[in-house]
């Protein structure tokens, strides 16, 4: 590489995670923290503990993620019958009633997406703990774009919230939030938060050091 | 002429002055370092209090309304949030009124918190807490998510009955819009040396 080119981590600086401010790393005693001269962020070389933290998170969603699709997220109760409907349910309501592309948007938001974002998170964990070296500019790639698609999940969430308020008050049918949604809430939120415990840096520091 | 350390791979980069409008990209991982963007502070302002304007209309006008025949249940932007909290599902409803109501007023509040102040040059206790408190929550912003959940509704709902959008529909997705300008006009660079000048 270059010589010119460096990471902050060999030339014994840190950036600031939050303004991104160069600062030199201080030699710490164990239980001291060094703070960001600028804007007061904690500073880190890295994210700490990011892999265990990682790790954990996305195990606790992959949990949560199991009741989310098999359990009800809404009850209708309609002339006193009451149905209820899983994510898969509502999707396959859609395609029978020919909204083709209704039913793909919340597929792809509400199954699909949590899954992917389970894979790449772990295939980005065990390529950093195995140390591998393969298309680190692909693996970034692929860390950023689980970043950007995360949220999106939330969708069935807000589905179910305007579906109660619609429904209810004086009308013939009622729609309640079923157990799922409470999973599935859970399921976005971990997985954002694992997402941004990961450290990209990490995929990079491994082909920094195979090149010495 | 300043050193910044790309944050996806900490490769280290000398950033010239840009002209107004360019991105500098990392030459290693291809991430966007940052935009250099004109006239942030006026630009900022502008559209913050465009949203702010439109934020009140959204809340407070009728959001939904549902007709039947002659029965009619028109709903505002917080209806829904309300009866989760009354079914006893707190958590979800907590959720909710973050996501779409809590997290982009605190957005355009504290962007007025730092804007006005670097406007008029004085300075400010706690600039720096509020600018990261802004930067962390930027992902949990989700307006745009409840507007395709309307959709979704919508046509679920179409057997049923008619759905009537309000005016308040309409503010909500101009404020999409007029924030995510806001957002994109701030010049995180800039506010940082800002701050920095007058600590």
């Amino acid at each position: 590489m270059n010589p010119a080119h460096s990471s902050a981590r060999r030339l014994g600086l840190i950036s600031c995670h939050d303004c991104h401010l160069l600062s030199r790393a201080p030699d710490l005693a164990t239980g001291e923290t060094a703070y960001c001269s600028r804007c007061g962020e904690e500073l880190h070389q890295r994210k700490p503990n990011s892999v265990a933290r990682t790790w954990a998170l996305v195990l606790a969603a992959m949990v949560c993620y199991v009741p989310a699709n098999v359990l009800p997220m809404t009850i209708t109760t309609a002339l006193g019958s009451a149905q209820s409907d899983t994510i898969m349910s509502g999707v396959i309501y859609f395609i029978h009633s020919g909204s083709f592309a209704i039913a793909a948007v919340i597929f792809t938001a509400s199954v699909f997406v949590p899954f992917l974002k389970f894979a790449i998170l772990i295939y980005l964990l065990l390529t950093v703990q195995f140390k591998s070296t393969r298309r680190p500019k692909d693996r970034t790639r692929l860390y950023r774009f689980t970043e950007a698609i995360g949220r999106w999940s939330m969708l069935d969430i807000y589905v179910v919230t305007i579906l109660v308020a619609l429904v209810k008050l004086g009308f013939i049918a009622e729609i309640d939030a079923g157990p799922a949604a409470f999973y599935f809430a859970a399921v976005v939120v971990i997985t954002m938060f694992a997402a941004e415990s990961f450290d990209p840096r990490l995929i990079w520091d491994v082909v920094e050091d195979k090149d010495e | 002429m300043h050193q910044i350390a790309c944050h996806e791979c900490d490769l280290i980069h000398d950033i010239p002055d840009m002209p107004g409008r360019a991105a500098a990209v990392c030459v290693r991982c291809g991430c966007i370092l940052f935009r250099a963007k004109t006239d942030s502070i006026n630009r900022t302002l502008a559209w913050t209090c465009a949203g702010l304007v439109l934020y009140v209309v959204a809340v407070t006008f009728p959001f939904l309304a549902m007709k039947n025949g002659p029965i009619g249940n028109e709903t505002g932007l917080l209806t829904g949030i309300e009866l989760l909290y009354r079914q006893g599902i707190i958590s979800l409803a907590a959720l909710v009124l973050l996501t779409c109501i809590v997290i982009p007023l605190i957005q355009m509040l504290g962007l007025l918190y730092i804007f006005i102040p670097l406007k008029l040059n004085v300075r400010t206790r706690y600039a720096a807490p509020v600018f990261r408190l802004f930067r962390h929550i930027k992902p949990w912003s989700m307006m745009e998510i409840y507007m395709l959940g309307i959709l979704v509704s919508i046509v679920k709902l179409a057997k049923m009955a008619t759905i009537v959008p309000g005016l308040a529909v309409f503010a909500f997705s101009l404020l999409i819009f007029v924030l995510n300008f806001a957002l994109s006009s701030v010049d995180e660079h800039m506010v940082w040396e800002k701050l920095e000048e007058t600590p």
